[in-house]
């Protein structure tokens, strides 16, 4: 049976301010009334909870709730903002009123009559901060503290947070786009210090996605993540210092698409393509990777941390090819960019919450599998760097450089994996690095559910996932010269 | 010109308001059985215009309100925050808090600060200097930035625009002990971003100002032709060989590389032994000619406050003095796991000071002679339990003391304990705006690598 998520935004954001739909037609009306193009309503309510352990006690948790309606205008390429954090008609006038002054000229907007998005659910609409009592909570993080601390008496500190929203939003566009969703969003993490002759290491590791607490506990998840996090730092104490100097690099399964999040995916995004501002301006239908790569934006995974039903805007989340066997097919677009270049929108318009603009943004970006046995392409490796896990990176759109961290990383010696290293930041050329890929692994994963991106101090919850890669050349930045 | 547009950032309320709603959070928390309880309650407001290709891009109103609370049932505690000041959305949040803290562990260090570091009096820092900047206004300065950098040069072709923004915010905290205080504060920023762009390709940068005062701003014009100088010296960035040279961090990078410092004594850092300054108390950290300062109560300064989130009294101090670490940053927490007394940095430091040095940039190049001028870093790849860093880098091939090309698609690595020690120069080119006041730092050898 589909879920209606449009009835229960309406019955959690609308109903108890008493708005009804003639309401929100009469504030888009203030909003067109002077000579606006378009605009729209985003009404939230974020209920969000986290608890945190350390030293083998839940010692810090907190609840947190925010509620809001943001008011967009646009015309032409201009656009006017306001926002209140109170829900009632008479904020949501004034907030259009505000929004409404950036237009003192230009176009005829007319309302539109309501055009709900329906689609069947990636999710269920839950309520995960309810999925288990505050008792089942406090344990759950202490058993993963006990798996961690089970694992090896070098364990010296373990930290274990626990993190869920419910986040609960209903979009009405001048245009009539009318949509509401009700997203989860849980996450588990695990920090270990540890400690050998002196000498200390970290490790991390976590997983979530668009579910309630219980996926913890299916297939031992969250013991699962405590024995990986403790499995990386005890590789990381045996670790020598990282090479310099660029390589050839293999990149494991998964985690480590952050590549393609950082070196194509927001190089493609609408906004900085339609300023010309990317260095993948213009450039669709060239080669910018090897005929092995294809790359794909799919906000349409069951479950995902990065998933959407609808986008921010209430454009139905889709999956968007970018690169087709190493030609550029697409960009990422929200309703703006994609108006103002002419272009389809692609369901990527995404904002953090009410009192933030949409942006084009990722949802899960990753590479699709090739045909090589992950062992095959370490075994082809003469000397090189096999990076398997990272932390965060960072991209420069108009120069296209961009650089991804590594925290478990190894030598490859004559085919086979040898010493750990330590982690080191790898960089690149957006544009050029996926023309050095010369194989793809058969072995595609998808990372476990932690990401989250940045763009202009807006964080949204992203994921990625790649197969094993070699890329024939890539600068390691360690400090052995 | 429309009425409309010429709307300001919405005013602040009246502080006596905010107190009286923490006052009744305070109470609240009484009422529902916590033996002790702290709350904040905040209100900011700002306007920003953006102006892009001579074109208004955006105009955004902010308005944003915030409720705060932590309850004590002995040692145990919650905590839970709203943006809905209506009494039955506060009681609400107390509850939350309240209901949390039956299920949270009994804490022997957890508790408000002690009420004998609680600030007595809170002296004006002169932090509000409010702007009535209309957005007609706003947009007249965002459009005069912008077009100083796009006419500066030919090369400049493109822009991600110039932006003005002002925000002012009010925050009181109050806890059970009796404390209650606030203060209202400005900040207010002119910025630009532009594409310069040649045969060799598009190079982007910025640059900024910000001041709690407006007439403390540099001129829209000239943060906008910074920004295009910025953009302009970048053109035909070559990379570099791989190989071991001393490196100058420009100002606005050195803020950072000291920051990375400061969050590794932490207390946070420190109990959990997750710091590569562990137990450095009272020991080298820098050459001896490095002292670094705490200077909470500067007058109009970004990073100045009477109290810390705690409410304890913020106080001046030398943080490192001879190169020697002379204190943590703590707060009340992390201060009894460490046996050691909150050093008033409940939220983070205020006013860091690196002394400045005699030499300004073009001195430090020649001292620098042959090595790397870092202007930009990319990357997040520090690793505060080890020190390890490996960072993204752009900036210029300094050879004998000149300039040669700019470089990037290099990366720049080193350990923190060791580059601390390594610092050969601090410039009297002060960057002051943030929270931490450095100048550029010239250190003695770090590994780039690139082809």
């Amino acid at each position: 049976m589909a879920t209606d998520t449009l009835a229960l935004a309406r019955q959690q954001l609308l109903t108890p301010a008493g708005l009804g739909e003639d309401d929100l037609h009469r504030a888009l009306s203030c909003l067109l009334g002077h000579a606006v193009d378009g605009g729209d309503l985003y009404f939230q309510l974020r209920r969000a909870e986290s608890w945190s352990l350390e030293d083998g006690q839940v010692k810090n948790a907190s609840h947190a709730i925010r509620q809001g309606v943001g008011v967009r205008a646009i015309s032409g390429e201009k656009t006017g903002f306001a926002y209140s954090d109170e829900i009632v008609l008479p904020a949501l006038l004034e907030a259009a009123t505000a929004a409404r002054a950036i237009a003192r000229h230009g176009g005829e907007g007319r309302l539109q009559v309501w055009r709900p998005t329906q689609r069947s659910p990636l999710y269920e609409p839950l309520d995960p901060l309810e999925t288990l009592s505050a008792e089942a909570k406090v344990r759950l993080l202490e058993r993963v503290d006990a798996e961690a601390r089970r694992q090896d008496p070098r364990v010296k500190q373990v930290m274990v947070s626990l993190v869920a929203v419910q986040d609960t939003m209903l979009v009405a566009g001048a245009d009539g786009a009318l949509a509401g969703d009700v997203r989860p969003l849980a996450r588990l993490n695990v920090t270990v210090i540890v400690e050998q002759d002196g000498r200390r290491e970290q490790g991390g590791s976590g997983g979530g996605g668009r579910v309630g607490y219980g996926w913890f506990l299916d297939e031992d998840r969250a013991l699962g993540y405590a024995r990986e996090a403790v499995r990386l730092a005890l590789v990381n104490l045996d670790a020598i210092p990282a090479p310099a100097g660029t390589m050839t690099v293999v990149l494991g399964p998964g985690w480590p698409g952050i590549l393609l999040h950082e070196a194509i995916g927001h190089g493609l995004e609408g906004d900085f393509n339609r300023k010309g501002t990317s260095a993948f301006s213009g450039r669709i239908g060239e080669r910018v990777a090897s005929p092995l790569c294809t790359v794909v934006d799919d906000g349409t995974l069951a479950q995902r941390r990065g998933s959407l039903n609808v986008d921010d805007e209430g454009a139905p989340t889709q999956c968007t090819t970018l690169i087709e066997r190493g030609v550029l097919k697409g960009y990422l677009q929200d309703q703006l960019n994609a108006r103002l270049m002419r272009m389809a929108p692609t369901g990527n318009g995404r904002r953090e919450s009410y009192a933030h603009l949409p942006l084009p943004r990722m949802t899960n970006t990753y590479l699709l599998p090739g045909a090589h046995d992950p062992a095959e392409i370490i075994a082809s490796v003469a000397r090189g760097l096999y990076a398997v896990n990272f932390g965060g990176g960072q991209v420069d759109i108009t120069s296209g450089k961009f650089v991804f961290s590594a925290s478990e990383a190894y030598w490859i010696e004559n085919g086979r994996v040898t010493r750990p290293v330590k982690g080191a930041t790898l960089i690149g050329n957006g544009p050029d690095v996926l023309t050095q890929v010369s194989m793809v692994g058969n072995d595609l994963q998808l990372d476990a559910g932690v990401g989250t991106c940045g763009k202009e101090g807006q964080s949204v919850p992203v994921g990625v996932g790649q197969p094993t890669l070699k890329i024939a050349a890539l600068t390691v930045g360690g400090t052995q010269a | 010109m429309s009425e409309i547009i010429a709307r300001t950032a919405a005013p602040l309320p009246a502080r006596d308001h905010l107190e009286t709603l923490v006052a009744a959070i305070l109470a609240e928390a009484r009422v529902q059985g916590a033996s002790a309880a702290e709350a904040a309650v905040s209100f900011s407001s700002a306007l920003s215009v953006t102006v892009r290709m001579g074109e208004v891009e955006t105009l955004e109103h902010h308005r944003q309100r915030g409720l705060g609370v932590t309850v004590y049932f002995g040692q145990s505690q919650g905590a839970a925050s709203t943006a809905d000041w209506r009494p039955e959305a506060m009681r609400d949040t107390v509850q939350s808090a309240c209901a949390i803290a039956r299920h949270t562990a009994a804490d022997p260090c957890a508790g408000l600060a002690d009420p004998d570091r609680l600030a007595r009096e809170i002296p004006d820092l002169d932090l509000y200097h409010p702007w009535p900047l209309t957005a007609e206004e706003g947009i007249d300065l965002a459009r005069d930035c912008e077009a100083a950098a796009l006419t500066l040069d030919s090369r400049i072709r493109n822009s991600e625009g110039g932006s003005v923004a002002t925000h002012g915010g009010l925050m009181v905290y109050g806890n059970s002990h009796g404390f209650c205080g606030g203060y209202p504060t400005t900040r207010h920023s002119v910025s630009c971003s532009v594409i310069a762009q040649d045969e060799s390709g598009m190079q982007r940068n910025h640059w900024y100002s910000a001041a709690r005062d407006r007439n403390e701003l540099e001129p829209p014009v000239a943060v906008g032709r910074k920004a295009a100088e910025r953009a302009l010296r970048r053109l035909g960035s070559r990379r570099l060989g791989t190989r071991q040279v001393p490196v100058l961090f420009a100002p606005e990078l050195a803020r950072g590389l000291i920051g990375h410092g400061i969050a590794a004594i932490r207390g946070g850092a420190l109990y959990r032994k997750a710091s590569f300054l562990l137990d450095r108390l009272g020991t080298p950290v820098f050459p001896a000619f490095v002292t670094i300062r705490e200077r909470p109560h500067l007058r109009k300064a970004l990073g100045s406050a009477p109290f810390d989130s705690e409410g304890v009294a913020t106080a001046d101090r030398d943080l490192v003095s001879g190169g020697v670490l002379q204190g943590y940053v703590l707060d009340s927490y992390s201060a009894r796991r460490l046996g050691m007394e909150t050093t008033g940095n409940a939220g983070g430091a205020h006013n860091l000071i690196v002394e400045p040095g005699p030499l300004g940039h073009a001195d430090l190049l020649r001292q620098l002679d042959t090595g790397l001028w870092v202007t930009e870093l990319l990357g997040h790849g520090v690793n505060l339990v080890t020190g390890d860093y490996s960072r993204g880098a752009a900036g210029f091939w300094v050879e004998h003391g000149e300039i040669q090309f700019p470089v990037h698609e290099i990366t720049i690595a080193g350990n923190l304990a060791e580059m601390f020690q390594g610092v050969v120069a601090v410039g009297n080119d002060m960057d002051t705006r943030g929270g931490i006041r450095c100048g550029s730092l010239l250190l003695e050898r770090m590994t780039v690598a690139g082809e």
